[in-house]
């Protein structure tokens, strides 16, 4: 093995000169020879019946090719928009999703005519001119009331608005336990709707070629292979034939993991057409229909001792699902399998109730699940501790499990492979001069300040995932990772993943495991993705921030796998043995001769020339698969000082500090950015952020980015960050993930600051976003 | 988003640019900084028929002292105004309010004449126009600010007529905009601005009703010698607010008298 040199050390991100000065390669940026231009004619409707849609005046318009409505498609495209059957067997309705509506709208935003003219302009002003007689239906928005036997029905024909209700068996506490407990405290914790905003929204260039049946789309995805195993499913072609091309994304977090739509109906046009035809997503589509995140409510009840011991957990998620059921929503129920956070219990029972409304479906946002367990079990440890008087660093001490627990069996069986909590906790609380923090409140609070000190000491689960826990709810695929690494002649590197980064920057941190792995220089390692007609026959894409410890695995693993091939040829080429040669610093020598040695661009070359060892083929590559063998579990302490203006409600951040724990760290650098970016997110939901629909009309009222409130750097405040390191035991690499950790983490951190700041006048609890107007009236209400 | 089709003109001089709203009749627009108009067209909410670009009339874009008063031609930028000498020293409370509208690309656009014009009922230069009693300047006549907002994006300029100048008083004595918001680019929840000048209080208040608002009932007070606190209690008297995604209209009128009440004593400060 070579002496570690990359892996561990700040490599700036090589991805960084192409994209900060304009070079990279999104979508817009490919065109084809007489590409036509698509234009969605969509519901202004949250429900509605789809009367008549009259389309000559639009057929007839400049440069308009071709108008098409639903039963166009019915040849092209088979069955419904999937659904994984996550749970599958206890789904109570999963309404039917064709990709394009035909007699029914079920929300804002659905489409129901599809306009393609040669110019983009003309194709907006052809979808403009379908004529779409709609009877409107009632809408259902409010999550509570959708769920009520009475309710009006998102679908007409639906029997109720429950896509699912059941519970997960943990070992559960007694009523007879949560009665005589001496502490119970309950809430009710809102997770706003949120939309999910990357920098480049959604995007696809079809090209249908009719003689050899073969597609390609270029499109922004975190999913190439899962695109294109959908997609030529539901276009009935071979998987083989269909290339999905996706070079640079500019943000996804998370909404570009499940396939669209959109991502049916462009390559079924391009079919249908004979041409090349392409679809960039407006800003305005993006905020209204890319699959929305979060959207739920818990109710939750713990009971405790006096003293802070955690007993018991009782939490039922309310999930609004949107109008359908999105591909990978149902994954975000893992939040009440998380519920018990970073501490034993006795016993928490869960249960999880999918509810339909007429609203944008949701899916995983970063963090998926996570961020809402965490703030959930975060937020009621800390009202535990003021119910009882306890400081909120004390209870969460107590109830940690502990690192001698480790593997720690939770309570829904989960193995929770490594941690130690208290490490992270007792740094966060030294760089953020905890003691002194408290100190200073008091003496704040003497003259009207309103400071507060919230913690979040979160974990997650995350690196999917094992092909046991996988592939039974996936409906038969199993999250390993692939890679693939093939060596030229002369010794330059291309390595094949099947993740496929939107701005986590795996060019480099995948290029240094590779390069200190084969001992060569960085830039000779070209790391490739996105694009399914290279490289390995699956993959399975980036989200939950699987892709170093899945994919990077795999990556080293083949990387390994040539190593090992090399060392044989170079035996063979040294005229010694293969257990006698070392390989170090990129040279293959014999024990005990350093100076006669072979690099391993020799080698390589030599691979591909004659007088191999007998029976070694030509060549120098390998493909590794990975399955692991549990899930990774990162962990940290995050401190939030904020202080409340009383008067306006105003909140602002004094400081911010995050302690995370990821295991073995690649690149420092990445790590920082990724959490920077996670907790922005994060602080984005706890102050900012929140799709508004009006109630009765069921109109989104936050449809452009000027009343949907994305946070800037002006909003953000530097952010002080450092890691413990507690390698993974789940891969030889000891790495856990680290993409979704600030996200995770923040809300809850910020909300509990609030909470705090705020106790003086008896508030407990402020949901999120913690906006200026909502504290200022809340702080009314409690001053009467 | 794509507009609907229009026309393009661009024109060298006012008069030009006059002849071409008087060819292309109502529903053509003049096309300053963009930074209202163009959001409004790509939302196809505005479909103008033709649009007179006047970015190209240089005569537009000045800053001219004249006595006691101040000249801000319509084509000048926010972020000439922000960081203009002339008008840091003359009316500092203009500088201070261009440094303070939208973020670096829109003050680089946006203009004088575009917001005064367009008359959105967050617009910060219109509370300062009314409170300090300028005029509007178009090529037709001057309007006293009192005169010129009239609603909701609605003021007293004709459909051909073209705003050529705003002017201001000279007023360097104490004074503060307090902008409430969420993000530093967001527009105005509430915005409060106060001038002492000519001995009294000038007190605006942006985007608590249709058009800007002038507190006279807190000026008169002041005047009768109120403490900022006690005459701030009157900043929301007669305010009738309609609520928005950001503030109810009990919050907003809260925040009036709030924002009020730190404009005076930050304005004693300086
Ligand atoms: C993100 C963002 C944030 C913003 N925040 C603020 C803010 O905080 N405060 C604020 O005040 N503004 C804000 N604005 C608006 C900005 O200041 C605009 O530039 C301004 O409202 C319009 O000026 P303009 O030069 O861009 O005009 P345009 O957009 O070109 O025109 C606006 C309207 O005025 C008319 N018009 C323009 N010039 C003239 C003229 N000389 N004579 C007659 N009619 C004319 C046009 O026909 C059009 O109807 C913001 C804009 C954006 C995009």
């Amino acid at each position: 093995m070579a002496v570690s040199q990359l892996v561990g050390a700040r490599v700036k991100r090589r991805e960084d000169p192409r994209l900060v000065t304009g070079h990279g390669h999104f979508t817009d940026d490919f065109t084809r020879v007489g590409v036509a231009h698509v234009a969605f004619v969509r519901s202004p409707h949250p429900h509605a019946l789809i009367k008549k849609i009259e389309v000559t005046e639009a057929s007839k318009a400049d440069g308009v090719v071709a108008v098409y409505t639903a039963r166009d498609f019915k040849g092209q495209l088979a069955g419904t928009l999937p659904a994984l059957p996550v749970f599958v067997a206890v789904k109570k309705y999963v309404p039917e999703h064709f990709p394009i509506a035909e007699r029914e709208a079920c929300y804002q935003g659905e489409i129901v005519a599809v306009v393609v003219a040669e110019t983009k302009a003309q194709a907006a002003d052809g979808a403009n001119m379908v004529d779409v007689d709609y009877e409107p239906l009632p809408a259902v928005i409010n999550v509570e009331k959708a769920a009520q036997p009475n309710s009006d029905k998102v679908h007409i024909d639906a029997a109720d608005n429950i896509c699912w209700d059941l519970p997960f068996a943990g070992n559960e506490v007694s009523e007879a336990a949560f009665k005589s407990a001496e502490v119970v405290v309950k809430e009710r914790i809102h997770q706003q709707r949120l939309t999910p905003t990357p920098m480049e929204t959604r995007g696809v260039l079809a090209d249908y070629e009719a003689y050899d049946k073969r597609l390609t789309m270029w499109m922004s995805t975190q999913n190439p292979h899962f695109i294109r195993l959908f997609v030529s499913g539901a276009m009935g072609l071979q998987e083989s034939l269909v290339r999905v091309i996706s070079a640079d994304v500019g943000g996804g977090f998370g909404s570009k993991i499940s396939p669209y739509p959109e991502d049916y109906l462009v390559p079924a046009v391009s079919r249908l057409l004979g041409r090349p035809v392409k679809w960039i997503e407006s800003r305005t589509e993006s905020v209204q229909n890319a699959y929305a995140g979060r959207g739920q409510y818990y109710d939750v009840e713990v009971a405790a001792k006096k003293d802070g011991t955690l007993l018991g957990m009782r939490v039922t998620q309310y999930l609004d699902v949107g109008a359908y059921c999105a591909p990978f929503s149902a994954f975000q129920t893992v939040a009440c399998l998380m519920a018990g956070g970073a501490y034993k219990w006795q016993g928490i029972s869960s249960r999880t109730v999918g509810v339909l409304t007429n609203k944008v479906p949701t899916d995983p946002y970063r963090g998926a699940g996570r961020p809402e367990a965490t703030h959930l079990v975060e937020r009621m440890v800390d009202l535990v501790a003021r119910e009882i008087g306890m400081d909120p660093v004390a209870i969460r001490r107590k109830n940690f499990i502990q690192p001698k627990d480790f593997p720690f069996t939770q309570n829904f069986g989960l193995v929770v492979d490594s941690g130690d909590y208290e490490k992270t906790l007792n740094r966060a609380l030294e760089l953020a001069g905890y003691d002194q923090l408290r100190k200073q409140q008091v003496e704040g609070r003497k003259h009207g300040k309103y400071m507060g000190i919230g913690l979040s000491t979160w974990i997650e689960l995350c690196g999917f995932g094992p092909s046991s826990a996988t592939a039974p709810a996936t409906g038969g695929i199993a999250l390993s990772e692939a890679a693939q690494v093939r060596v030229m002649p002369t010794g330059s590197v291309i390595v094949y993943t099947g993740t496929h980064a939107h701005g986590q920057g795996h060019e480099t941190t995948f290029s240094q495991i590779v390069a200190d792995t084969l001992g060569v220089p960085m830039e000779s390692v070209d790391l490739r993705h996105g694009d399914t007609g290279e490289g390995t026959a699956m993959g399975y894409g980036t989200a939950g921030s699987r892709s170093l410890s899945v994919g990077g695995v795999a990556i080293s693993r083949a990387s390994g796998k040539v190593v090992d091939k090399a060392r044989k040829l170079a035996a063979h080429i040294l005229e010694a043995a293969e257990e006698d040669v070392v390989f170090d610093q990129g040279k293959f020598h014999v024990k005990g001769s350093p100076d006669k040695s072979k690099t391993f661009g020799e080698v390589a070359f030599a691979a591909y020339g004659a007088g191999l060892p007998e029976g070694m083929e030509q060549g120098l590559e390998a493909v590794a698969y990975f399955d692991p063998p549990n899930l990774v579990w990162p962990f940290g302490a995050h401190v939030c000082v904020v202080e409340v203006d009383p008067e306006t409600g105003a909140v602002e951040i004094q400081k911010y500090v995050a302690v995370d724990d990821c295991g073995n760290i690649i690149n420092p650098t990445i790590v920082e950015g990724q959490i920077h970016g996670g907790v922005t997110q994060g602080i984005g939901q706890a102050l900012f952020e929140e799709m508004i629909y009006d109630e009765e009309s069921g109109q989104l009222k936050t449809g452009t980015l000027i009343d949907y409130s994305v946070p800037t750097a002006n909003e953000i405040p530097n952010l002080i960050t450092d890691n413990t390191v507690t390698p993974s035991p789940t891969n030889e690499l000891g790495v856990k993930g680290i993409g979704e950790a600030g996200t995770i983490a923040a809300s809850a951190a910020v909300i509990n600051a609030i909470s705090d700041a705020l106790t003086p006048l008896g508030i407990k609890h402020v949901d999120m976003p913690a906006s200026p107007n909502r504290l200022w009236a809340q702080i009314k209400e409690a001053r009467k | 988003m794509i507009p609907a089709a229009f026309e393009y003109a661009r024109a060298s001089s006012v008069e030009e640019a006059s002849k071409l709203l008087n060819k292309y009749g109502e529903d053509a627009k003049v096309l300053a900084g963009g930074h209202s108009l163009i959001p409004l067209m790509r939302l196809r909410l505005a479909q103008p028929t033709a649009l007179v670009d006047i970015n190209g009339i240089k005569e537009l874009d000045h800053i001219k002292e004249d006595g006691n008063k101040l000249r801000i031609g319509a084509l000048t930028r926010h972020v000439t105004i922000q960081s203009s000498s002339v008008v840091k020293g003359k009316l500092p409370l203009l500088a201070e309010v261009a440094g303070e509208v939208g973020d670096n690309q829109v003050r680089n656009m946006g203009t004088m004449g575009g917001v005064i014009a367009h008359a959105d009922a967050a617009g910060d230069y219109p509370t300062l126009a009314l409170m300090l009693d300028a005029d509007i300047v178009t090529n037709q006549r001057t309007i006293p600010a009192h005169d010129f907002f009239k609603d909701l994006f609605t003021t007293a300029l004709g459909p051909d007529e073209i705003v050529t100048e705003v002017v201001f008083p000279v007023a360097n004595g104490p004074h503060k905009y307090v902008k409430f918001r969420r993000r530093l680019f967001d527009w105005a929840i509430v915005g409060v601005a106060a001038q002492k000048m000519n001995g009294g209080w000038r007190i605006g208040l942006t985007n608590v009703g249709v058009t800007p608002v002038r507190a006279n009932a807190v000026e008169e007070a002041l005047k009768k010698g109120a403490k900022p606190e006690e005459a701030a209690e009157h900043a929301s008297d007669g305010l009738d607010p309609a609520g928005d995604l950001r503030a109810s209209p009990e919050y907003k009128k809260h925040l009036a008298r709030v924002l009020t009440k730190r404009a005076i004593q930050q304005a004693q400060g300086t």
